[in-house]
């Protein structure tokens, strides 16, 4: 792929008004405004928390275990977030494609970008709970950005795939919503590793052989607590280790391809 | 999947005056034949081995070219393939096979402010809509005041669109795509939007980019009067294929007489309604198929009448080229009353009538004015009107219905 042509000026300017807009329109006609892109993932927090910290009592051997839990579901909504718009978005910007000619990719980029703004937003909220909570600076959280291009690089390589079939299969927004839902259990969110590593240690290491889960992980480890189950300290084997970085490349470079080739036939399709 | 082998090149060499070149071009669609649209369909589709789809051609070996400056018109009834071929030119459709080179800035208005979100102000959706079109946040700053202006809105730019009403919308949206800075200006069916002053404005703006040398308009139109007034090109596009590629003048007239034609055939379905009430309607002419000015035309029409009704005789005369009714008349006035053997002459002097072709159309009719026959247009007697007072072919005969008939005094 052509780089430079890719980032050229034309369609950074289509990028941000696109994006600018998508925010603005969010939360449009609501008296909260954007305050909701930070009441909503707190309010799913309280309502987890409730349920699994206080009436479960799971978590029990992890510090800091409610901003632990925060800082799982804010990536998890991220996560859910960025596909499930990005998927949408070319159906949604349906009457654009199909009257004007621009780089595809972009409606897509935008559509994600909203919940970047959405994530960075509650990754501060993350901070300022912990800093309360007495977590204590650490210069690992420095590694946590790379944690999040690659959740998001990962997003990005789900919503150009399954978008693209989505233009003319449009099955697959209900199906990744079921995906959604059987994922959510899949990613130890609400219950930690270690409570599956105590009765199979096989299957927790499945578990987190998921990128999703090594991400969301490592996020924990690097920026709540060092005693964090990850990929890496869980998993001896190196290629076992890289595996989920393996499984974000391909997509990625999948969905490019698959995109790219699609794309020509998105305005007639969509 | 289909192979399309088709390209469509962006250059920019101001040395070569042919700014949209095409060559070959074609392009089919995939209609789908049920809903195919899911997953469960297509799956099943392909289990019994059936395509779920049948192709369609919609252009076929489309060849033309546009040099800069030139106003081309593209004129074609409705399905004939210009939106599709227009698409195509804006890069929105994928070429299926033949090339198209594309030499400057096009700005395609396949529709009017398009991504226009209700939900914005009116600022917001012209940089908006400019950054669809590709421009800069700074090219917008240098167009928004002329847009604005343009647009008579500089009190409501701040107002979100949906307080705007459709009028001013489609003022803004227009705006926009008028003055938007591009060498190739690509329009389907716009004009007509707004009150009269705003048309005469943009009447006046047509007229200016048709004089500018360095601008080149493509305008897709059902407007024939526009193609007569701003094209110095235009081609005519039927089922697809290019039929006339020439002066605006003979495209106009293929185009109002294939709707002329098409206009008989729908015609043709209409004669099925005869009552039988009325039987042996015919229509003869008496006078000459080809009248001059100073022939009356006269026309005689016999029919007989089985029941005990009043009827009376609807009359048109329909000039096929110009696609309009000459005369409209009845016989209102004198009633024919209760059964038997009806004989009608019509008569009309065609000295204030200019050159045309002109078809007479005969109806019967009750009362309340409802058809209770209609005769055939293909076999309505038809007449050939030519004036012997003008050369033949001279403009004023054929532009206009009515012969001028006025007096200029001019004085010194």
């Amino acid at each position: 792929m052509n780089i430079p042509r890719v980032l050229n000026k034309k369609n950074r300017v289509l990028l941000s008004e696109l994006t600018k807009t998508d925010f603005k329109l969010r939360y449009q006609g609501s008296v909260l405004g954007y305050l909701w892109a930070l009441l909503r993932p707190l309010m799913m927090f309280a309502i987890l928390y409730i349920v699994f910290a206080k009436l479960l009592r799971f978590g029990g051997d992890i510090p800091h275990y409610p901003v632990y839990l925060l800082a799982g579901t804010t990536m998890w909504s991220f996560f859910t977030e960025c596909t499930s718009q990005g998927i949408q978005a070319m159906v949604v910007r349906g009457d654009l494609i199909r009257k004007i000619s621009f780089p595809k990719y972009i409606v897509v980029v935008s559509a994600t970008l909203t919940a970047v703004i959405n994530m960075l937003i509650n990754l501060v909220v993350v901070i300022i709970f912990a800093l309360i909570n007495g977590v204590e600076p650490s210069w690992t959280w420095l590694l946590v950005p790379l944690s999040l291009i690659e959740l998001y690089v990962l997003s990005l390589g789900i919503s150009f795939l399954l978008g693209a079939i989505n233009v003319k299969y449009r099955d697959i927004t209900s199906i990744w919503d079921v995906c959604i839902q059987a994922l959510f259990y899949a990613v130890p969110i609400i219950y930690p590793v270690s409570m599956v590593a105590e009765s199979s240690v096989l299957a927790a290491k499945i578990i987190l052989i998921n990128p999703i889960a090594q991400a969301i992980q490592d996020i924990r480890h690097n920026l709540i607590t060092h005693e964090t189950i990850t990929t890496w300290n869980f998993l001896d084997n190196f290629w076992l280790q890289i595996l989920p970085i393996i499984l974000i490349v391909i997509i990625l470079v999948f969905a490019i391809l698959y995109f790219r080739k699609k794309s020509k036939f998105f305005a007639e399709d969509v | 999947m289909k192979k399309h082998i088709g390209t469509r090149k962006e250059i920019n060499d101001p040395n070569n005056d042919t700014v949209i070149k095409v060559e070959k071009l074609s392009k089919s669609f995939k209609l789908p034949t049920e809903r195919s649209s899911s997953l469960k369909q297509s799956f099943f589709n392909t289990l019994r081995g059936v395509k779920g789809y049948k192709k369609q051609r919609v252009l076929k070996d489309i060849n033309f070219e546009v040099k800069r400056g030139e106003f081309l018109g593209i004129v074609g009834r409705n399905g004939s393939g210009k939106s599709t071929l227009l698409k195509i030119l804006a890069g929105v459709y994928t070429p299926e096979s033949g090339r198209i080179t594309i030499n400057g800035n096009l700005i395609p208005f396949i529709e009017l402010g398009v991504g226009f979100n209700p939900d914005l102000t009116g600022r917001e959706n012209v940089y908006l809509n400019g950054a669809l079109l590709g421009f800069s946040h700074k090219e917008m700053d240098a167009m928004y005041d002329d847009i604005v202006k343009f647009a008579e809105l500089e009190n409501f730019m701040d107002q979100k669109l949906k307080n705007f009403s459709s009028g001013m919308q489609v003022r803004l949206a227009f705006s926009i795509a008028i003055k938007a800075q591009g060498d190739i200006l690509v329009l389907d069916e716009v004009l007509a939007v707004g009150d009269e002053a705003f048309q005469n404005k943009c009447n006046q703006f047509f007229n200016k980019i048709k004089k500018d040398k360095t601008k080149t308009v493509v305008l897709v139109t059902h407007a024939m009067e526009n193609v007569r007034q701003y094209c110095d090109h235009a081609i005519l596009i039927r089922d697809g294929v290019v039929k006339i590629d020439g002066s605006p003048k003979d495209v106009a007239n293929s185009y109002s007489l294939e709707n002329a034609e098409r206009y008989i055939e729908e015609q043709k379905e209409k004669q099925q309604i005869v009552s039988e009430y009325i039987k042996n309607l015919n229509v003869k002419l008496l006078s000459t198929k080809k009248p001059t000015q100073n022939d009356p035309i006269e026309i005689e029409i016999t029919y007989d009448v089985l029941e005990d009704i009043d009827t009376y005789l609807g009359l048109t005369l329909w000039d096929i080229n110009r696609n309009q009714s000459l005369i409209n008349s009845n016989s209102k006035q004198k009633m024919c009353l209760g059964k038997g053997h009806k004989k009608i002459i019509f008569t009309t002097n065609p000295s204030t009538i200019n050159d045309s072709t002109i078809r007479v159309n005969i109806s019967v009719r009750d009362k309340t004015g409802s058809i209770l026959a209609y005769y055939p247009d293909n076999k309505s007697p038809t007449v050939v009107l030519r004036r012997t007072d003008y050369a033949d072919m001279d403009h004023k005969t054929i532009d206009a219905v009515l012969f001028q008939r006025g007096e200029f005094n001019v004085s010194e």
